[in-house]
């Protein structure tokens, strides 16, 4: 090294420094948001009670008010309807199609992995003004149905990649072994080849749900008062009446996020032992 | 077609004709929208055959003005005169109310000749600016849109020229969109480089851990992550509490940190800095560290190490990385929209405002067009160099 021990160890303090400061960038927000959606007060800032670790300057109150507001509770059953519906058209329709894009025999490959793929492409607006539009003259706008199969064409993307990155790894003389065996397609798959894909196709359905739950554009264009999903509230909680109840939601959607990651970095480690 | 290749479409089939049906169509539509938009031709098919044989100069003759006297009409009751009213106004501002009131009128005055009648509710109607702009409303198929996206604009007399100077907006809004997608794409890699090589030369236990710190915000909902830059930037926020206790900042000269471009580029660089530390990560985990040692046992300095052995093996990261936040950054609307105030918006806030607000449909749909294929042809060389199919999803 031409540089002196002490001038190389000064670069590497100040580099690690840098590194700690963008972790810092990175997780401030969440680290903000958690102990604000404590707040005894309604502000959005650190009290001097908080600063003191005063117990009184924490409460529930933002949680109870969230817990206790039917307009919450509706938006939370909102997006678990429309994301659970949502997630279980785009998984099983994602993971046929991605056993097909697998094949070597599928015609025109890359073609339709273009279309199938465009929904996660396109610019969200796009999308949402299109589908408004179409939507609303089929009679689908303002319904949940509406919101459903728009969120699955918005989540299919997810699962085709997931599925058909995990059948890259699988082996074909399984199925061919299997077949051989006497076992027709189906039994071939669900005996076969769904278990070893499994964990591929429950990350995928995971991303389709997180994608979902995370919407907002859409469910702008489209959604009416019945329809409003948790995101749908918090825009207009942060357009309109900006209230801390947002922080308690920002924090329990942080806990979700937390729960999703972790769920799907355990699958990653499945997919990774099957191999 | 052999049996397996039929297999392999029969798989495929029905996702891509779910995906045609409930996403391709419609947005094929909506850009269909920006070229052909028959509203006043349909409403008003007689008057724009008549006004054919108008010469352009003076008022039109009585049968043009029978005919749009009697199609005002029938759109008044038939609850498409709005429509036809704003669609004629966009060609030329202040028609609008004249439109609207014309029908009300006319079920008032006795019948007759068309054109006094015409006349005496608005002299407009005598004005041949008027049906001028009837008749290039009447256009099913127009380019004005896309004209008007670039802020350009059609004379009557068929003559392409830029718009007046306090109506080009949209060069500047499209110039604004790509200035800050290239803005967060070199934020993000500036900060990103450096963390992924943290991570990518790490212990296997620290870098999990690291991993993860980057992973849970990009997990985090974008609407919790935009509030909390709402929440830490606002002017009695917490980074300007912070400024002012340390003494940096003066508690009467508190910084705008939010609702403007500042806010848009801090929120964005933060949700899209992920996006560049991953593919990055991936990289610099096939290089070996030893590398950089042996360059410098070499007599390297760590600069030159840097720049001749280990940065040559990063650039199809850093590539993958900065193509995808930059496509990402313009299509952002979310984001603008909360935090960017007036300065921060972008073209897609320029195209929600179009579809709900102004119902200049068109245009929304023109700016929409222009928009999807910069990003499509972005994708096209993403696609070629790195595969959509490799892309890392968390």
């Amino acid at each position: 090294m031409t540089l002196s021990p002490l001038g190389s160890r000064l670069a590497r303090g100040a580099y690690l420094a840098v590194c700690g400061l963008v972790f810092v960038f990175l997780l401030a927000p969440l680290l903000a948001i958690v102990p604000l959606s404590f707040n005894a007060e309604p502000y959005f800032t650190f009290t001097e009670g908080m600063l003191r670790l005063d117990a009184e300057a924490f409460s529930l109150r933002w949680y109870r008010e969230v817990a206790g507001d039917p307009v919450w509770r509706r938006a939370l059953a909102n997006s678990l309807l429309i994301g659970s519906a949502a997630t279980v058209l785009a998984t099983g329709l994602g993971t046929l199609a991605a056993m097909g894009l697998a094949s070597r025999a599928m015609p025109g490959r890359r073609l339709a992995m273009g279309l199938l793929i465009s929904p996660m492409v396109v610019p969200l607006v796009i999308s949402a003004a299109g589908m408004f539009f179409f939507y609303s003259a089929l009679g689908l706008a303002q319904t949940h149905l509406g919101l459903i199969l728009a969120h699955a064409a918005l989540g299919t993307p997810f699962v085709v990649i997931t599925v058909t990155a995990t059948l890259s790894a699988f082996d074909r003389n399984l199925s061919r072994a299997a077949a051989g065996m006497g076992a027709g397609p189906w039994l071939t798959f669900r005996r076969v080849e769904l278990p070893i894909i499994a964990p591929g196709v429950v990350s995928g359905a995971l991303f389709a749900f997180a994608a979902s739950f995370d919407e907002v554009v859409v469910v702008l264009f489209m959604a009416g008062e019945a329809q409003r999903t948790i995101p749908r509230q918090m825009w207009a909680g942060v357009r309109e009446q900006i209230s801390p109840a947002i922080l308690a939601v920002a924090t329990f959607l942080i806990a979700f996020a937390v729960a999703l990651l972790w769920t799907v970095e355990w699958l990653r480690g499945r997919v990774r032992a099957a191999r | 077609m052999s049996r397996a290749r039929l297999r392999a479409a029969g798989l495929v089939a029905p996702l891509a004709v779910f995906v045609g049906v409930t996403f391709a169509v419609p947005v094929v539509l909506m850009l269909v929208r920006s070229v052909y938009d028959p509203t006043v031709a349909d409403v008003m098919p007689e008057t724009l055959a008549r006004l054919e044989e108008w010469d352009g100069r003076g008022a039109p003759g009585e049968p043009v003005y029978a005919a749009a006297a009697a199609e005002l009409m029938r759109a008044a009751d038939e609850r498409t005169l709005g429509q036809v009213a704003s669609r004629i106004n966009r060609v030329q501002s202040g028609l609008r109310s004249v439109l609207v009131r014309t029908p009300r009128l006319l079920r008032e005055t006795p019948a007759g000749a068309r054109r006094e009648a015409l006349l005496d509710i608005d002299p407009d109607w005598g004005d041949p600016a008027t049906w001028h702009a009837i008749r290039t409303a009447g256009d099913a198929l127009t380019a004005r849109h896309y004209l008007h996206a670039v802020d350009l604009d059609r004379a009557t007399d068929g003559t392409i020229g830029r718009r007046p100077e306090e109506e080009r907006v949209y060069l500047r809004l499209f110039a604004r969109t790509f200035g800050v997608g290239l803005t967060v794409t070199a934020l993000c890699l500036l900060l990103g480089y450096p963390i992924a090589y943290l991570i990518a030369h790490a212990s296997p236990g620290n870098a999990r851990w690291l991993l993860a710190l980057v992973l849970v915000p990009f997990w985090t909902s974008l609407l919790v992550r935009t509030t909390s830059w709402i929440v830490l930037l606002q002017t009695q926020g917490v980074v300007n509490d912070l400024l002012v206790a340390l003494g940096l900042v003066a508690d009467g000269g508190r910084l705008a940190l939010v609702h403007n471009m500042t806010g848009t580029l801090v929120a964005m660089t933060h949700i899209l800095l992920p996006f560049m530390v991953l593919p990055l990560y991936s990289v610099m985990r096939g290089i070996p560290s030893r590398q950089m040692a042996a360059a410098a046992s070499l007599g390297a300095t760590f600069a030159q190490a840097f720049r001749r052995v280990y940065w040559p093996q990063t650039v199809s990261g850093v590539g993958a990385g900065s193509l995808l936040v930059f496509i990402l950054a313009l299509g952002y609307y979310i984001t603008p929209a909360l935090v960017g105030g007036q300065s921060g918006q972008l073209i897609s806030n320029f195209i929600a405002y179009h579809m709900q607000t102004s119902l200049n449909w068109g245009l929304a749909g023109a700016l929409g067009g222009i928009l999807l294929a910069a990003v499509a042809a972005l994708y096209l060389v993403y696609d070629r160099a790195v595969g959509i199919e490799n892309m890392r999803l968390g």
